[in-house]
């Protein structure tokens, strides 16, 4: 770790106060990590910002001393693309977390930061409205991480991602300046979408330090359903076959048997710990229409071979079983002492050969390997169940995870659908890109962040 | 694993939004230490005194984390290492952990001189007279806040062996506590009366050796095994079909025993059938399918509200149970208290060692239970009840707090009655 000399600290009090500049190793240390296994670095400093003002302000230090930022909300991303760089200060956004208007007329909602996700749909569901991207850790996720990591959610196959519900951001630059992007209109196609390079951009190009979100109706009716199988295969074609008769679902989510075996061990749902596959499938919108597709999914699910298809008794238990699922990743933490999650996507008609191809991947390198996954999305997450402390079993597990990815490629998939690509997956992005398309990026990197002050290190080097 | 799923349940870190503050902040302090990169330091030591131990982080967490032993397992080594400043401390310390929690009897003949003290005029003339003032700075804050010590001890109102006026289904035993006995002994005679009512012989040892959860809690681990060791001769567990506790903070102790003893030969599988018979008293009623009461517990029909005690929700796993004798009483509405599971700020000592943030917890609590409406606000823990009491008083509210047994009690009590039947 290095320490930051004191005439900056002193400026970063200057600008937000002593009481929101932390220097001690027993402050930092809790932010030497994102939700990411292995990954760890100490950081110089994390300052509490409270207005875009002080951001921009310290945006400004930091590149008059070269001092790398890395933005931060609550840390819990999946890729290290919040772990900080040697050297850096953190920029930590929790406390920008108001939620700053709800307008019903135009369908939007404007927010800080650091509001928390589940929070923003709280005040939309006041409103009869609702903002559908749901990622694993919504109940203290915040929308700047969301919408710098473009996050998924189960709710991907009907309603998208966050991508698709921001409509505008104020983006503070790595030399200060503070731009707006986007606008409230649904239509604006004035010059460049801006707004859309930020989107995802891991925090390397700018500070997101206000959004304004698109909000929908809220669906009057919803039905969950759980189905069982004694192949997987015959989960992924029920997944198929469900989207062939022209029926989009708000959620199809699947569990294999180990990853059901540790969510049923964590949550208590009364899931089936011994089928193959779990799918949870999840219906809404209109209560007839509503009632139809859930029958037709479940005749569906019998005919590719249901072991039981079971349906939620009421909306405290369908939230529960979401929940549940929501706690995959880290209920597979039960069996191994570390974890190490892909986020592998496939187009959905590959899907049921990838599943395969991970299954007999791990049978050949001796790995045990939860998988779990938005299926309807075609977007998969093996867990491999390991510990870092067994070199040998390491170096099988890399070598898993680079077949897996070759695998994925092959199939026209990408190595990530939802986590992004952080620290965790950069030795594979130029093999997915293209030496074209790869070298495109680091231009608009070069061309927003010359100094590499913002995030540097990752996505790429 | 640190997925954060822990922090929004954590009532310190909601309260700064610092991640030292929260569990995963703390368990990466702890680890920090164990891989030599960091000091076991004052700050530290600060940091875990900070934490609640209300244990609501292991509810939330999915991977499992034994974040109670994590928490034991630090706060012992930072007595180890003397971390913590003060000579007063030290004193307080001796004490309260070293003789009056260590000395059953040495505490009821203090329970007795304080319950001398505050009956007899010697307290109102203290504090009239402004004497308080002399009292070093601690013990100031804890003079208005001590407890109203019973008249009568649990040995003074229960006798060592009870028996059903009908058939014996099963025979049990009940740890009587030290808080619960001295300040709520009341409460314990319910237990022993709710408990006949259904059928189970009650065996009460009349001299209880604290059952050591307060030593593990605060990083006396070895102490707390003497103190385990002590209770499982006193009530052998071969020997009963439960071992009965109504107060959640000394349960969520009581019930690992093994883990305490796991390497004492001598003491390893008593220490497992320990475990194994521990119940929580809602949890062995609801096991047994106690008798719903044919009376209602008060003259007039009530609404009340249920606080769900940290050790015992969280610690215990135990929430539906109390819910579900209550809501078999007769004549009551149970309404749901928002943030049932947030703790009080009691958390054993917690209210005197961190004033400020116990009692901006005992605000939010009191807030959520008057929303409620209700009349009456049923917890099963002493330090709970407690604080809740004293919260409700300070902001001049008339609500009642009742551990959920003594309205069971006072129910099948009012049977005989011939009123209030229905």
């Amino acid at each position: 770790m290095r320490s930051l000399s004191a005439p900056i600290v002193e400026a970063l009090v200057s600008i937000v106060g002593s009481h929101a500049v932390l220097t001690r190793a027993e402050d930092l240390v809790p932010y030497s990590f994102d939700g990411t296994a292995t990954l760890n670095e100490r950081p110089s400093a994390v300052v509490f910002p409270q207005t875009t003002e002080q951001v921009v302000r310290c945006v400004q230090l930091a590149a008059t001393h070269g001092t790398p930022i890395v933005t931060r909300g609550s840390g819990t991303g999946l890729s290290g693309g919040s772990v900080p760089t040697p050297g850096c200060v953190v920029l930590c956004l929790t406390q920008m977390d108001a939620i700053l208007a709800v307008d019903p007329r135009n369908l939007t909602l404007r927010a800080q930061p650091g509001a928390i996700t589940q929070r923003i749909d709280d005040a939309a569901a006041r409103h009869g409205l609702f903002y559908p991207p749901d990622p694993g850790s919504l109940r203290i996720s915040t929308i700047g991480g969301n919408v710098a990591e473009n996050s998924g959610g189960l709710r991907g196959l009907k309603y998208g991602v966050t991508r698709d519900y921001v409509m505008a951001l104020e983006v503070v630059l790595a030399d200060g300046r503070l731009v707006r992007l986007g606008s409230s209109c649904v239509k604006d196609v004035a010059g460049y979408s801006l707004k859309d390079l930020f989107i995802g951009s891991e925090g390397t190009l700018g500070v997101i330090t206000e959004v304004l979100l698109k909000l929908v109706p809220r669906p009057a009716a919803r039905r969950t359903m759980l189905a069982l199988f004694d192949r997987i295969e015959d989960a992924a074609d029920t997944v198929s076959a469900i989207v062939a008769a022209r029926i989009i679902p708000c959620t199809l989510e699947f569990l294999d048997r180990v990853t059901a075996g540790c969510v049923e061990d964590y949550a208590h749902v009364g899931l089936p710990t011994d089928c193959a596959a779990v799918l949870l499938m999840e219906t809404d919108g209109h209560p007839a229409a509503v009632a139809d597709e859930a029958s037709q999914m479940e005749s569906i699910a019998r005919a590719h071979r249901a072991r039981d298809v079971r349906t939620a008794r009421d909306d405290a238990e369908a939230l529960q079983l979401a929940g549940a699922r929501r706690n995959a990743f880290a209920a597979l933490a039960r069996r191994r002492p570390t974890t190490i999650l892909e986020d592998v996507t496939v187009p959905r008609s590959e899907l049921a050969g990838m599943v395969t191809f991970i299954a007999e991947t791990a049978a050949a390198e001796a790995l045990q390997i939860g998988t779990f996954g938005h299926m309807g999305d075609g977007n998969l997450h093996p867990t491999f169940l390991t510990d870092e402390r067994n070199q040998d079993e390491m170096r099988r597990v890399h070598r898993a995870l680079d077949a897996i990815v070759k695998k994925t490629l092959e199939l026209g998939g990408t190595i990530t659908g939802e986590h992004g690509i952080g620290l965790g997956k950069k030795p594979w992005l130029r093999q997915q890109m293209g030496d074209a398309s790869f070298e495109l990026m680091k231009q608009v990197k070069q061309a927003l962040d010359p100094h590499r002050l913002l995030n540097p290190g990752k996505i790429f080097d | 694993m640190h997925c954060g799923m822990c922090l929004p349940t954590c009532p310190t870190y909601d309260a700064t939004k610092r991640e030292r503050n929260s569990p995963r902040g703390r368990i990466s302090l702890m680890r920090a230490i164990a891989d030599g990169t960091l000091d076991v330091t004052a700050e530290f030591a600060d940091e875990m005194s900070y934490c609640l131990g209300c244990l609501a982080c292991q509810t939330a967490c999915p991977a499992g984390v034994n974040y109670s032993m994590l928490f034991e397992t630090a706060r012992g080594d930072i007595e180890r290492q003397h971390a913590h400043r003060g000579a007063a401390r030290a004193f307080w310390r001796w004490l309260t952990l070293d003789v009056l929690f260590s000395k059953p009897r040495t505490l009821r003949m203090t329970g007795r001189l304080m319950g001398f003290y505050q009956r007899s005029g010697v307290e109102a003339f203290v504090r009239r007279a402004g004497l308080t003032r002399l009292l070093p700075g601690t013990l100031r804050r804890l003079e208005p806040q001590a407890p109203r010590m019973a008249r009568a001890f649990s040995n003074q109102l229960i006798a060592r062996r009870e028996v059903p006026r009908g058939e014996t289904r099963y025979r049990v035993a009940v740890l009587t506590g030290c808080i619960q006995d001295l300040v709520f002994p009341d409460i314990n005679r319910d237990t022993v009366d709710v408990l006949l009512a259904n059928g189970c012989a009650v065996d009460t040892p009349a001299t209880q050796p604290c059952c050591g959860s307060i030593h593990a809690h605060n990083g006396l681990l070895e102490r707390a095994g003497d103190q385990a060791r002590r209770l499982i001769d006193l009530v052998p567990p071969d020997t009963y079909d439960a071992i009965i506790t109504n107060a959640g903070g000394c349960g969520s102790h009581l019930r690992h025993y093994s883990d305490l003893l796991g390497d004492d030969p001598q003491y390893r599988d008593a220490a497992r059938t320990w475990d194994a018979k521990l119940r929580d008293v809602h949890e062995w009623l609801v096991e047994i399918g106690s008798r719903a009461p044919g009376a209602a517990p008060f003259d007039r029909a009530i609404s009340l509200t249920y606080h769900d005690s940290c050790h015992l929700v969280h610690g215990q796993k135990v929430s539906a149970q109390p819910r579900a004798l209550l809501r078999q009483l007769p004549g009551v509405t149970v309404v749901e208290l928002m943030e049932s599971t947030w703790c009080c700020g009691s958390a054993g000592v917690y209210a005197l060692t961190q004033p400020d943030q116990a009692g901006a917890l005992l605000r939010r609590k009191v807030g959520h239970i008057d929303a409620t409406g209700a009349q009456l606000v049923a917890t099963a823990n002493p330090g709970c009840h407690l604080q809740i009491a004293r919260g409700l008083g300070d902001a001049g509210l008339r609500i009642d707090v009742a551990h959920p047994i003594s309205l069971l009690a006072s129910a099948y009590r009012r049977e005989g009655d011939g009123q209030a039947r229905r």
